[in-house]
């Protein structure tokens, strides 16, 4: 009982980490870039929804779907205001512009949204699922968002492996400058991947909205643990960062369940190095091949 | 064109002049400094909001009925500490060294109150806790010792929760649930000796994060130790998350927790079983008022627009440990008759009465006792829709 009810919970804790690390598995692909405040990009998308469903008064879809939207457009944000011009600089500065700009839209909804926690109410997330009359202690909600993510994963996996489209994606990381000559649009598609980014972070912040409090630093420990997850998983394989992500849950919950949640972290990121140390290019992942 | 050098010396001789003539009545009437170090941003902003509140209406009276030592106002100097121990020792070493306040209130989280009183120790300058409850902070081995606090003590409140679950519950086999941080170590170590005291032995000791999400695999191993109470310390989001983790797995099992659920919607955040959490309180603005309990809702409904009643003063602890404290300290520079640091801490062990929200306040603080707040003082309350009311009062 105590395992089966940790594997559940860890199930769905691990598909959030998952699909978080999705949104640094599509920038990294495209551009060898990543928004390291995605996080942020997932508060943005907690907060949104909330403001318009309970705030406004709005209804559901419509509130999730501009929510959503909005969250797109910081993406593109993200990318023309701290990854661009250090990228065509040849600087890597964007590693703390991109953390600049998260601590910056942190406390831009603190000043808006105010600084107490909020609770986001979903149908989804009532009454807890019982089988025989035995309570799982998880909400249907919870099992909804493995789907989401092992279905966007999928989608991932398919466009740039199976499309045109999802090619070019790719070459243009291989090398820039050809891709240019092939008559590739690198400017929109290395925006259009931080879109996608910021996109997935906002998905997994409205499924995690219920479950958690509302407020403006909700996004920091999942930022953290999704970027863990999308090295574990090899930040190269949409598959990989998502399996990544539920073992990284799975392990965490069955830590909890048998040695005391004294031992989480220690064992948990102890682990991670370890599976590192064994798989430099992480779980999932392939060596870097530079064809020339 | 030349400026003449005479001129010049006389403007200034007219500046110095006008200084010196400024400086004679300005000494008498120069403001005292009370300096404030505490979170004004992130999570727990509301309630360094609510010190700030408490503290500045006994300014505003005290300042009404003249101020102190012949006429000096008090003047409140806020410092956001954002809850991180280092801002804090930074920004209390600015309000000692340039705004040279007399007295340093601050730390609503008890890490930055252990780095912020060594520093008022080596420097002589009275510390006064509104909020932290660490233990150490007050017993701090220093001698002589300037940190005061009046405020719960986490080793009073920790014996004070095993005896009211005992009481109330019949309490035999708790187990704990509790922050992973300095708060939640000093608990441990609090219930572990109460509990060593009246030979109970706890079922287990479980730890979460402040922003974990779901805490079914801690609470169920609880479960399956067969513990009969739980022990919960926590601020009021990771608190909420135990309450909505429990109501997932269906556990109905008491709860006696310090007062983290208070910081915040609790109800909200925590759904239907809130109200199903005891938590400690040393003031609740509820039920019958004493004289000086009306008279500060009404001064607050008066000074803050978002004040409409008792409901809005929250979290009530922080506005009635400030009032409390920012009068005691007022006393305290009175009996000095100076802002020296030293006066001001032998100043406190001369407080004879006063008569507080929390409590009428006899010899507060002697050389051996720094907390004013004792076991009897505490309030046991619960939240009913959005409300903080003692236990039974309803």
């Amino acid at each position: 009982m105590l395992v089966l009810s940790a594997l559940v919970s860890g199930l769905g804790l691990g598909s959030m980490y998952g699909l978080m690390a999705l949104g640094f598995y599509v920038t990294y692909a495209v551009s060898g870039t990543v928004n390291f405040a995605q996080g942020s990009s997932m508060m943005l998308g907690a907060v949104l929804t909330y403001t318009f469903a309970q705030t406004l008064g709005w209804p559901g879809y419509a509130a999730v779907l501009l929510a959503l939207a909005l969250c797109a457009c910081y993406g593109l944000l993200v990318e023309w205001l701290a990854v661009r011009p250090f990228v065509n600089r040849g600087s890597d500065a964007w590693l703390m512009a991109t953390v600049a700009l998260g601590i910056v839209l942190d406390n831009l909804v603190m000043a808006t949204y105010g600084k107490e926690p909020r609770s986001l109410p979903s149908p989804l997330a009532q009454a807890p699922l019982e089988v025989g009359g035995l309570g799982l202690g998880v909400y249907p909600l919870q099992l909804v968002i493995p789907v989401v993510g092992l279905v966007l994963a999928a989608l991932l996996h398919y466009l740039s492996r199976r499309t045109r489209w999802g090619t070019a994606m790719l070459a243009v990381v291989q090398n820039r400058a050809a891709a240019r000559l092939m008559g590739i649009p690198i400017r929109r598609a290395v925006g259009l991947a931080f879109a996608l980014s910021a996109l997935f972070a906002g998905i997994a912040g409205v499924l995690i909205a219920p479950l958690m409090n509302v407020h403006s630093d909700m996004g920091t420990l999942f930022g953290l643990k999704a970027f863990a997850v999308a090295i574990l998983g090899g930040i190269t394989s949409a598959w990989g960062v998502m399996i990544a992500g539920l073992i990284f849950g799975l392990v965490e919950a069955t830590i909890t369940a048998t040695l005391g949640s004294g031992y989480t972290q220690i064992v948990t990121f102890a682990l991670v190095i370890a599976a590192l140390a064994w798989r430099p290019n992480g779980l999932f992942g392939r060596a870097e091949v530079k064809k020339v | 064109m030349t400026r003449s050098p005479f001129s010049l010396g006389r403007r200034h001789l007219l500046a110095a002049g006008l200084a010196l003539a400024a400086a004679t009545p300005a000494l008498a009437n120069e403001p005292i400094k009370i300096g404030l170090v505490t979170a004004l941003s992130g999570q727990s902003a509301l309630a360094g909001e609510a010190i700030t509140r408490g503290m500045q209406v006994a300014i505003d009276e005290i300042n009404a009925k003249g101020g102190l030592l012949g006429g000096r106002k008090l003047e409140l100097v806020r410092r956001d500490d954002e809850a991180n121990p280092a801002k804090g020792v930074v920004a209390a070493r600015e309000l000692v060294y340039r705004e040279k306040v007399a007295v340093v209130f601050g730390g609503l989280d008890t890490p930055v109150s252990m780095a912020i009183v060594p520093l008022m120790n080596q420097e002589k300058v009275p510390f006064m806790g509104p909020w932290a409850a660490g233990t150490g902070i007050t017993q701090n081995g220093a001698k002589p010792n300037f940190a005061f606090r009046v405020s719960a003590v986490d080793e009073i409140v920790d014996v004070g929760m095993l005896a009211y679950a005992q009481k109330t519950f019949k309490t035999a086999k708790p187990g704990l649930i509790l922050v992973n941080n300095p708060w939640g170590e000093s608990n441990e170590k609090g219930l572990k000796a109460a509990m060593a005291a009246k030979g109970v032995t706890p079922a287990g000791v479980e730890k979460f994060e402040a922003n974990d999400v779901d805490m079914v695999p801690q609470l169920s191993r609880l479960k399956a130790a067969g513990a009969d109470t739980l022990f919960m310390v926590g601020n009021v989001g990771p608190s909420a998350q135990v309450v909505k983790s429990l109501e997932r797995m269906g556990w109905k099992v008491p709860i006696v927790s310090h007062w983290g659920p208070a910081g915040g919607r609790f109800t909200e955040l925590a759904g239907a079983m809130a109200k199903d959490v005891h938590f400690v309180q040393t003031y609740s603005f509820f039920g019958k008022q004493s004289p000086v309990g009306e008279r500060v809702i009404k001064a607050m409904v008066a000074k803050y627009p978002n004040v409409k009643g008792p409901g809005d003063i929250s979290p009530a602890v922080g506005v009635a440990n400030a009032y409390d404290a920012m009068h005691l300290t007022a006393l305290a520079i009175q009996a000095a008759g100076s802002t020296k640091g030293d006066d001001i801490r032998q100043g406190f062990y001369k407080i004879d009465k006063f008569e507080g929200l929390i409590k009428t306040y006899t010899k507060p603080f002697t050389p051996e006792v720094h907390d004013a707040v004792q076991a009897n003082d505490y309030v046991w309350a619960q939240f009913v829709d959005n409300r903080i009311v003692p236990v039974g009062l309803n």
